[in-house]
């Protein structure tokens, strides 16, 4: 049976968005179907790949496992919001330069985990880089340059906090 | 895929969600982070009506001291209970538990209400919060009643929860210091979840004697198993390594373990004996 | 741009940074499921439940009446529409494979109906209603029992479950045999495996009807190959599709061929005359997309009491699954011409044999045979090694081909091209530290902890299959587009063909542009698997590249009156030689090249194509070196070091090559220790989703070095062997085989994989028994 579709205003990448959605919409879909961000993408359908995961309200979460209507009132970042301008993320960064993305499929949520990780966590070793990766599936990779990656990137932030 | 149509609800209020549970009565279920209930959705194996998201509700989330019982909101998130001050100091077994339920992006969004009221075998917190002998706040337009770990899981994802209730906090009595409380988990390769686990809860006077113990398994029956022939065997003891494998290897007495894909019945009677002695040990390390 | 490399005049073996990342980093990829179009329509299909059945009734009419819903068709519906797939064996039994099923299921996961709706959701709550009535019959899921006399039947329709057997044989066997000293026997399964690629599989068509056409985005290997086939199955002519290959998400040989949701999208965009489009949940790619390995082997090796390999009988029962995609029978082919190894084997049988049963399709997953292979000669080494009481490095190196045996040509008959193994194999012994190893072991064993230590050393051919093709284009202004056949779904070909074109007409690498993926933009190809990219089209590309640069020379000489022999190659062009004042650069020649400026008698234009079949396969080689330690109490076990030493010939991109190396390991490793896809004895499916299945994560890696040695291809332009298998083919049976050395003291001679906690407690357990 159908039901009526729910308002809701979530602010994406810095931008105010309303909607009408129906209630079984999954953030996932809402970013990609609605409003065309197509960078988070759908790997799985048991909340275990994290190939969806963005920021809201400052925390990583699977957007496969969150409806879009309790993204009512948040903050969200998709992969899109990530660079200014043409200046890429340090993670974005640290992904090319130390070569962590193949097929890059699974590339947005690892940057959005690897970022969040960093938010909390600035200086993880391998042990808290594999762990907070948990949740996110590769297979391309081997993760080993993934890891090196958010090392990699990890170095860069402390630098740029160091010299500012 | 995308789960069937339903009716959703986010009440300011509890006595307007119990409005809507009254209204609605088995077709509808409660929501809080949803990383129990929007998979199982997902696959089509529930197919709710109507979901009541209690995300408006105020006053169900966080952890605060009430007296000798710490108190954590069933909206509190595994993430918050994993890093809160509180629960690393007072009761590091559950910070421990929190902190391996899933991934970080599921421990960012799934509740302990939602966990504890899903009450599936293979969770985590069912079983430790049942060695730390905690007790559910079921709120309805009636009241509220607090049942006892130990009553609250029934069975497979049952729970002594009526369709009307809401579980609102979940309480744990605080151990004296040093909180002798562990927990020890043999993930599945796959889902993460539990194969078998082990939680413990220890008390030690001042001359080293066991004056209580909880130990308590997960992954071995429908709902936490208390392993009393090990508690009655850590009772009273000096806990010395021989006392603690002693008493370890009585934790599976009594279980029967279901097989599966990854795991056949006397593997987890074997690990039930393992988990148990690395649950005891590391509690009693604790200083 | 940064780059790494040893001779900074050469892009060849540079570490350049991928072209290919910006957009992938920044969620501007374009998978098929991003490719938005007004009027899409989405497909959902109602799959059975059960893994042989006849159906007795379909009921679609909820479904057809449910809002969003456009139509539901079933196997009667479409009628003869079959995915069509090639005979590759003379009398091969073929079973039917309807794009719906028709009268009957063979396997959980078999097409009943289809659902077309105007959304995702919509289709999936209309499949989800309609209801089928079966009649269950007998199931098969294990090749060898499908094989024997009274078996259930996989196929009613078939009065038998073999599909294909091929023999090859050398030498005189039965004669190796009867004069041996010792036989070492050794039966073992691979584990049934899943690719697995993180972009499940998915289709989108477009029809055109006022021009008959169709464009198809297909998240497949090789668009090319996937054109011919849909025509094919479709009766529609193959000049008037056209197949888009966007970003693809992985597809580790799983995505090489045409699946029957792709033939029933096209089918049903051009009867809707509506775009169309069908993404697998993660579910439905585990039950449809052709799995991996599943291969019994019963070996056989001959050997004299000091360990000379004599003789080898090796017989591969493999299953098929329920259907037959277009190279379901080609992986256990791969035994016939790897039985051997590296070693000098004359006297050899393989015979292999397909078998049907009510599973899912297996086919090429990464490595495609060549895993079961090394694993089988690998592990009858070291078992053989154990038999003799040698060491097992010994009784390797007693049997390697030598360096100066090359060409060498095994008794199967395969001409290897070049090898060095001692080479590999010390460089591996070396980096792993391996006599203290060795030592560290025995003293751990001592203490009696399950502590233990495992090589292989294997050869693989990669570059195989037809042909690939390339072209290069100076356009007008003397950019240079480069269009290979070779499409890349992850692999770096965007990078990688820009630096060998850019290194091959020394122009910079940001002049260069590879496309690819698209059956209009580019010639003919075939695609990317079998680790062939680098050597099939890394040859086809240098081939063109050849002929440009000597048809440009001639137009530069025609410029500079100047005889061609006198022109040289320069950075951005060319000069008479020793007169570097007189030079023209790319742009001036390709001005020339289409304005009338080619030498008299040569054709305008500046654009060669090559195909390119050096009709032999390139075989790489490389040693690694696993230590393992097993914790009795839990069965659980850790890699503590692995070492992997490959020998790929000429690298084009150091950092490319090693994260292809560390990819291969990943899988390689999940095949050695987690993954299992299972069916119960009633055919179900017990691991279907991510909850059951385990793929390696970040923990599960352990620390790796990986090494290497260069020993050019001679019978390639660019000297290059491939690697994208490299680390599935050589590190399970170095882990095996440190697994069994680790068991070794309790007299087990023989785990299958996957190596998880629960079977080696068990394997222990009953050995302590015993």
């Amino acid at each position: 049976m159908e039901h009526p579709a729910l308002p809701i205003n979530v602010t994406v990448n810095g931008k105010a968005r309303a909607a009408e959605v129906e209630p079984r919409l999954l953030l996932v879909h809402f970013l990609r179907e609605n409003l065309g961000l197509t960078g988070t993408h759908v790997g799985c359908d048991t909340s275990q790949c994290g190939a969806c995961t963005v920021h809201v309200d400052g925390l990583a979460v699977k957007s496969c496992t969150m409806l879009a209507v309790q993204a009512d009132g948040a903050d969200v970042t998709t992969i899109e919001g990530m660079a200014e301008g043409t200046a890429l993320h340090p993670v974005q960064e640290a992904f090319q330069e130390q070569h962590g993305l193949q097929c890059g499929y699974c590339t947005p949520g690892m940057v959005m985990t690897a970022a969040h990780l960093l938010e909390t966590n600035p200086e993880p070793d391998d042990d808290a880089i594999k762990h907070a990766l948990e949740g996110n599936l590769c297979r391309c990779t081997g993760y080993i340059n993934i890891v090196k990656a958010i090392r990699w990137a990890a170095d860069q932030m402390r630098g740029q906090h160091a010299s500012s | 895929m995308h789960p069937a149509s339903f009716g959703y609800h986010a009440p300011r209020s509890l006595v307007e969600a119990f409005g809507l549970l009254r209204e609605h009565g088995e077709d509808a279920k409660v929501l809080a982070g949803g990383h129990s209930l929007l998979p199982a959705m997902k696959l089509r194996l529930t197919q709710p009506e109507v979901l009541v998201d209690l995300r408006h509700v105020s006053g169900l989330s966080g952890i605060r001291v009430d007296g000798d019982t710490l108190v954590i909101g069933a909206l509190t998130t595994h993430t918050e209970v994993s890093t809160a001050e509180a629960v690393r100091r007072s009761l590091p077994g559950l910070a421990d538990t929190a902190s391996v339920i899933g991934d970080l992006q599921v421990r960012n969004r799934g509740t302990m209400g939602g966990s504890v009221a899903h009450a599936d075998p293979a969770a985590d917190l069912p079983v430790t919060l049942t060695a730390l002998d905690a007790s559910f706040v079921l709120t309805s337009s009636e009241g509220e009643r607090t049942v006892a770990a130990d009553e609250f899981f029934v069975d497979f994802f049952t729970t002594a929860l009526e369709p009307h209730e809401i579980l609102t906090a979940i309480r744990i009595p605080l151990p004296p210091s040093p909180a002798r409380t562990s927990y020890a988990k043999l993930p599945h390769p796959a889902s993460g979840y539990v194969v078998v686990s082990a939680a413990a809860a220890l008390s030690v006077d001042d001359a080293g004697a066991c004056t209580a113990a909880r130990v308590v398994l997960g992954g071995v029956a429908g709902t936490p198993h208390r392993a009393t022939a090990a508690e009655a065997a850590l009772t009273g003891q000096e806990l010395t390594p021989e006392v603690m494998t002693a008493a370890a290897a009585q934790a599976a007495d009594g279980i029967d373990p279901h097989a599966d894909s990854y795991a056949d019945e006397d593997y987890k009677r074997h690990m039930a004996v393992v988990y148990a002695r690395r649950a005891i040990e590391a509690a009693a390390a604790r200083a | 741009m940064s780059t790494e490399q040893s001779n900074p005049d050469s892009l060849i073996g540079a570490s350049v940074r991928r072209v290919e990342d910006p957009p992938l980093l920044t969620g501007k990829g374009c998978y098929v499921d991003d490719v938005k179009l007004p009027g899409i329509l989405h497909v959902a299909i109602h799959r059975s439940t059960h893994p042989h059945a006849r159906i007795l009734s379909v009921d679609t009419a909820e479904a057809a009446a449910m809002p969003g819903v456009e139509c539901v068709l079933t196997g009667d519906d479409i009628g003869d529409l079959v995915l069509r797939t090639p005979m590759v064996a003379p009398g091969m039994n073929m079973p039917d494979h309807p794009i719906l099923a028709r009268g009957a299921v063979h396997a959980v996961g078999a097409p009943i109906a289809a659902v077309v709706a105007e959304s995702a959701a919509a289709a999936q709550d209309a499949a989800a209603s309609i209801q089928v009535t079966y009649d269950s019959l007998p199931v098969v899921t294990d090749a060898e029992a499908a094989l024997e006399d009274g078996s259930p039947l996989a196929h009613e329709e078939l009065d038998t479950n073999f599909c294909y057997s091929m023999k090859r044989e050398g030498g005189d066997v039965d004669k190796a045999f009867a004069e041996a000293d010792h036989i070492c026997r050794l039966h073992m399964k691979s584990p049934r495996v899943v690719a697995m690629s993180m972009e499940a599989r998915g289709v989108l068509a477009q029809p055109d009807p006022a021009r008959n056409e169709l464009t198809v985005w297909l998240s497949t290997q090789g668009p090319h190959r996937a054109r011919a086939d849909l025509a094919n199955s479709l009766g529609f002519p193959e000049n008037r599709i056209r197949v888009i290959a966007p970003d693809v998400g992985g597809g580790f040989g799983s995505k090489g061929c045409v699946y029957r949701e792709d033939v029933l999208v096209c089918h049903l965009a051009q009867k809707l005359g509506r775009p169309v489009k069908w993404m697998a949940t993660r579910n439905e790619d585990f039950l449809t997309t052709c799995q991996g390995r599943d291969q019994a082997m019963t070996s056989e090796l001959a050997l004299s009491k000091d360990g000379k390999m004599l003789g080898l009988k090796v017989r591969v029962v493999a299953n098929l699954g329920a259907y037959l995609h277009s190279a379901t029978a080609g992986p256990p082919q791969r035994m016939l011409v790897m039985a051997p190894g590296c070693y000098q084997l004359q006297d050899v049988r393989v015979e292999i044999v397909g078998a049907f049963t009510n599973t899912v399709p297996t086919g090429p997953y990464r490595g495609a045979g060549r895993p079961e292979s090394v694993l089988n000669i690998e592990r009858l080494a070291d078992k053989a090694a154990r038999d003799l009481g040698m060491d097992p490095l010994e009784l390797r190196r007693k049997n390697y081909i030598q360096p100066d045996q090359f060409p060498y040509r095994t008794g199967v008959g395969v001409e290897y091209d070049s090898g060095d193994y001692e080479k590999s194999l010390s460089e591996a012994l070396r980096l792993s530290d391996y006599d203290q190893m060795i030592r560290d072991r025995d003293e751990a064993r001592q203490r009696g902890e399950l502590v233990g230590v495992g090589i292989s050393t294997f050869t693989e051919p990669s570059g195989g299959a037809g042909f690939e093709s390339g072209a290069v284009r100076v356009e007008r202004t003397g950019q240079i587009t480069v269009l290979t056949g070779s499409s890349s779904h992850g692999q770096g070909h965007e990078t990688v063909w820009a630096q060998v074109a850019a290194d091959k007409l020394k122009v910079p690498m940001e002049n260069v542009v590879v496309r690819h993926g698209d059956t209009t933009a580019v010639q003919q190809g075939t695609g990317t698997f079998g680790s062939r990219s680098a050597v099939m089209g890394g040859g086809a590309l240098a081939t063109a590249a050849d002929r440009v640069i000597a048809k440009a020379k001639a137009i530069a000489g025609n410029l500079m009156e100047a005889s061609p022999d006198d022109v040289v190659q320069t950075e951005g062009g060319f000069a008479v030689a020793g007169v570097p004042e007189r030079n023209v650069n790319w742009r001036q020649v390709a001005g020339a090249a289409y304005a009338k400026g080619t030498p008299a008698g040569m054709d305008p234009g500046l654009n060669e194509t090559a195909f390119f079949d050096p009709n032999r396969e390139a075989w790489g080689f490389g040693a690694h070196v696993a230590l393992v330690r097993i914790d009795p109490d839990t069965g659980e076990l850790t890699i503590e070091k692995l070492v992997l030493v490959d020998d790929i010939g000429v690298v084009l991109n150091p950092m490319i090559v090693e994260a292809q190396v560390h990819g291969g390991l990943a899988q390689g490793l999940g095949e050695a220790l987690c993954e299992h896809m299972v069916f119960d004895e009633n055919g179900q499916p017990r691991t279907g989703t991510l909850m059951d299945y385990a793929v390696p994560r970040a923990s599960t890696m352990p620390p790796v070095v990986v090494g290497e040695t260069e020993t050019p291809n001679p019978f390639n332009p660019l000297g290059v062997k491939g690697v994208g298998e490299a680390g599935t083919n050589g590190a399970p049976p170095a882990v095996a085989n440190a697994v069994m050395d680790a068991l070794s003291p309790l007299g087990i001679d023989h785990v299958d994989m996957p190596y998880t906690a629960p079977k080696l407690w068990r394997a222990i357990r009953e050995a302590g028994k015993g």
